[in-house]
């Protein structure tokens, strides 16, 4: 569709509706921040010396560092491939979509446990082999688990942007004597450089946010020191001094990430429409593409539920907390999905059509909030509610605002994508036809946003059924959910009782990721 | 000069719109008469497309008043959009897609008692010749269709006023010609107001009754096509509106000189420089060896061609003739003005 050469875009006075959520949001972001500071502030210098600058706090830099990084690229490894025959090639979509999306129904500390179960003496591999097979653990196992379960992340990005690539740019390089290869390399991937430093910082964040991944598979990083300190010692400043830092180390990651994309030109030039992207018949490689697609899906998805299947039918019948455990589970989840879509589509639609300086910075907020690893965000939130609002110290409530907020961001993607299919110009001609602004929203917008709201809700309902940090420092006491019971008996070495539980969450996982392909398609 | 006995449907009086240090439109002031179809025609960023958009409600003007039939909607009242009786028409049509055409068609027909608007809907289809397709999804049509239900949804609610912001310029050139017709037909059957954009002349000069020309947000003639054609008030009009040649002259003895004869001259004082306008049609142009022109190019038209001469002085002429006579670059020739009439244009 071709637009007229308008003039000048309208500055339009934006109604007050809009910005409000997001200067809440804003406010509960940025306060438990301060309070954190505030705490560590409280330290005394000797100390501040021995956290900040001993040997250890390097060593912590140094593992986490090196796992982000490490993470960042097998999750890479994993999904290119994969996006590339998504896109490009004539291998059947909805394997490679299944491939690329489903292991996001399985929380990573879930996928450690099951790898756990599956090795070492007793395992399942040893009752499938014979032969006991040796567990994964350290810097190499938290690095393979976690790239297994945090590819996903990666392969939406990358999936995005291929789509989005214009074959004309490659079809130009080939008339100007580029072989196939060199064509490729030379006007597709430099597109690919925003999905990379996105995706890779994606990541990198969930990497860094992780504690009971690498705490079962014996790795130390910034966020399981977070955790140990937490939870084991009296001293809460050591923790605060820890989070501040993490937190500080992700703010860099996000400058950084900025000054990439920042300057990059890539918006297709010229007129007319855009094709979508060639695909090429594999032939003889379709085999070798098969074989890579189902043997991902089958190490992401089909070892973790044929592991815990496993282990669910040796053990004893322990179905018996499960209810309990779901309950917590969805009454948690259920609340937070639909606050944080709520709290979304002001924003959102605030951004899109009256987008200036203000709605930018408030997204850069709402995402800075989603990058801060839970735990910090958790422990932050934890001595605001002490130091202003005790009474609502472990309740459901503050829970699931917290949460909320910290996984706005995610509701935040879907809804764009969906508000730029439904253009102002729709609401004008609702106008035109007698129908107040509010009407014309609810009449036309919104029936469009549809497939995106279901998105939004779907994302942040899984988020927050696989959290783990937020639920275990800020829930009421008794108060469980099915992650919190996984990660309690798999620590503990009782997989019999951890199964039932984890297969609960990969069910549930699983259930939502259906919805995310389903309203994929529905656009 | 009309007579103020006749009824005006949009007044725009001094209007003015800024978005920052732009000025889009400038102490626009503006009458559609009812029942007339005023097309605004201008080259883009002219200001008309927000013209349009001040008139419909969609922007607030910055200064100056808007009167629809006789009510005051912007300036010292304001009358929000879906309270002004308009039907709307863009460019990329703004169908709403997850409705079916009757429904997109019906949209504006809220409050009617259902048998009425079913029955408006189907006039209103009859009327752009859309009746089978009543059930179909908008990405189910081509672009002519959904410009009809377009046009069609905008019409049902019986609007006062209709405004159209370059409805046609989606489709292609054959496609384009056939809908200008039937657009006119339409408008002109229902006898509805209507407000009509555009940067095509070709379109303006079959769509309307009147002509107002904008640039840079100032409005410079209004007039009938065959005004604007043959009196443009200013060079700018008479440049933008058809083919022109501006022949500079001098006024001497109540008579305009220039290379190519006398013309009458106008009343200007003696020694004015001015300009002439020719139009390609104006000028005869017959081969002659000894002529003081010479043929530079040729622009074949179909059923005539358009040449440019060069004169002695190095002003370039363009003149038009019949295509039985074509002639090559480097032919000598003279030009005979076909009669002394002439547009004069004092040389500021």
């Amino acid at each position: 569709m071709q637009a007229a050469a308008r003039e000048a875009p309208p500055r339009k006075p934006v109604p007050w509706l809009l910005p409000a959520p997001a200067v809440l949001v804003a406010a509960g972001i940025f306060a438990p921040l301060a309070y954190l500071i505030l705490r560590a502030l409280e330290a005394e210098p000797s100390m501040l010396r021995e956290v900040v600058l001993s040997p250890r706090n390097a060593l912590l830099l140094w593992n986490t560092l090196l796992l982000a990084g490490g993470t960042v690229g097998g999750s890479f490894l994993l999904a290119f491939p994969l996006a590339l025959l998504d896109v490009r090639s004539d291998l059947p979509p909805l394997l490679t979509t299944l491939v690329g999306t489903l292991p996001l129904a399985i929380p990573e500390y879930v996928g450690a446990y099951a790898f756990l179960a599956a090795t070492g003496p007793g395992g399942t591999l040893e009752a499938v082999l014979g032969v006991p097979v040796p567990r994964p653990s350290g810097y190499w196992g938290a690095t393979v688990v976690l790239s297994l379960f945090l590819y996903p992340y990666a392969f939406l990005n990358l999936r995005t942007a291929l789509r989005g690539v214009d074959p004309s740019l490659e079809e130009s390089a080939r008339s100007l004597g580029y072989g196939p290869w060199m064509a490729f390399s030379r006007s597709v991937l430099p597109q690919l450089k925003p999905a990379l430093s996105a995706g890779g910082l994606l990541v990198a964040i969930h990497a860094l946010g992780d504690f009971a991944t690498v705490g079962l598979l014996r790795y130390e990083t910034y966020s399981s020191a977070i955790y140990l300190q937490y939870s084991a010692a009296f001293d809460r400043t050591y923790a605060a001094w820890l989070a501040l830092l993490l937190i500080g180390l992700v703010t860099g990651m996000l400058w950084g990430e900025a000054r990439v994309v920042r300057g990059l030109r890539l918006a297709r030039t010229g007129i007319g429409a855009q094709r979508a992207p060639r695909r090429t018949p594999l032939g003889p490689w379709r085999w070798a593409a098969y074989g890579y697609a189902l043997g991902l899906g089958l190490a992401s998805v089909g070892v973790p539920v044929a592991v815990l299947g496993h282990w669910m039918l040796r053990g004893p019948g322990t179905e018996a907390g499960i209810a309990e455990a779901l309950t917590g589970t969805l009454r948690l989840a259920t609340p937070t999905a639909l606050l944080a879509v709520g709290l979304a589509l002001p924003i959102t639609y605030w951004s899109v059509r009256y987008p200036s300086t203000a709605s930018t910075a408030a997204e850069r907020v709402v995402y800075f909030g989603y990058a801060i690893p839970p735990l910090a965000f958790a422990l932050a939130v934890i001595f605001f509610a002490l130091r202003t609002a005790p009474a609502l110290y472990q309740t459901l409530l503050l829970l699931v605002v917290a949460a909320s907020l910290h996984f706005l961001s995610e509701a935040i993607g879907p809804l764009r994508a969906a508000l730029y299919q439904a253009p102002p110009r729709l609401e004008e001609a609702a106008r035109s036809l007698g129908y107040g602004p509010l009407s014309a929203f609810f009449r036309v917008t919104l029936p469009l946003l549809r497939p995106g709201l279901l998105a939004g809700l779907a994302l942040v309902f899984l988020s927050a059924a696989k959290d783990l940090a937020l639920t275990t420092l800020l829930s009421p006491p008794g108060y469980t959910t099915l992650a919190v019971r996984v990660w309690g008996y798999a620590s503990d070495a009782m997989f019999e009782r951890a199964a039932p539980h984890g297969l609960a969450m990969i069910g549930l996982g699983a259930a939502a990721v259906g919805v995310l392909i389903q309203t994929e398609r529905a656009r | 000069m009309r007579e103020n006995s006749v009824a005006v449907g949009v007044r725009l009086h001094n209007v003015t719109k800024r978005y920052g240090s732009v000025e889009a439109v400038r102490n626009l002031t503006l009458e559609v008469y009812e029942g007339e179809l005023l097309v605004l025609l201008g080259p883009s960023g002219c200001g008309k497309t927000t013209t349009l958009r001040l008139v419909a409600g969609l922007e607030r003007p910055d200064a100056g008043e808007i009167e629809l039939f006789g009510q005051v909607v912007s300036g010292s009242r304001w009358v929000p959009p879906e309270a002004r009786g308009i039907g709307l028409v863009f460019q990329d049509y703004a169908l709403f897609p997850h409705l079916r055409v009757a429904e997109n068609v019906a949209f504006g027909l809220r409050g009617w008692r259902r048998r009425q608007a079913m029955e408006r809907v189907a006039e209103v289809l009859d009327l752009v010749g859309l009746s089978e397709c009543a059930d179909r999804y908008p990405h189910e049509l081509s672009g002519g269709e959904q410009q009809r239900v377009a046009l069609a949804r905008a019409l049902a609610p019986r609007p006062r006023l209709l405004l159209l912001d370059e409805p046609l310029s989606n489709l292609d050139a054959e496609l384009r010609k056939r809908m200008r017709a039937e657009l006119r037909r339409i408008v002109k059957g229902s006898g509805i107001t209507a407000l009509f954009v555009t940067h095509d002349q070709q379109e303006a000069f079959a769509l309307a009754d009147r002509i107002g020309v904008l640039s840079r947000g100032r409005l410079w003639q209004v007039g009938a096509p065959e005004e604007l054609y043959h009196a443009p008030a200013c060079r700018f009009v008479a440049d933008f509106i058809g083919e022109a040649t501006f022949l500079p002259g001098r006024v001497e003895a109540h008579a305009i000189l220039t290379e190519l004869g006398r013309f009458p001259g106008n009343g200007l004082p003696e020694g004015t420089r001015v300009e002439l306008m020719l139009r390609p049609s104006d000028l005869r142009l017959v081969p002659d060896p000894e002529g003081p022109g010479v043929v530079v190019d040729r622009h074949f038209r179909g059923a005539e061609s358009l040449y440019d001469v060069r004169l002695p002085s190095g002003v370039l002429v363009r003149a038009s003739l019949g295509e039985s006579q074509g002639l090559p670059p480097g032919t000598r020739v003279r030009l005979e003005p076909v009669s002394h009439r002439a547009v004069v244009f004092p040389v500021e």
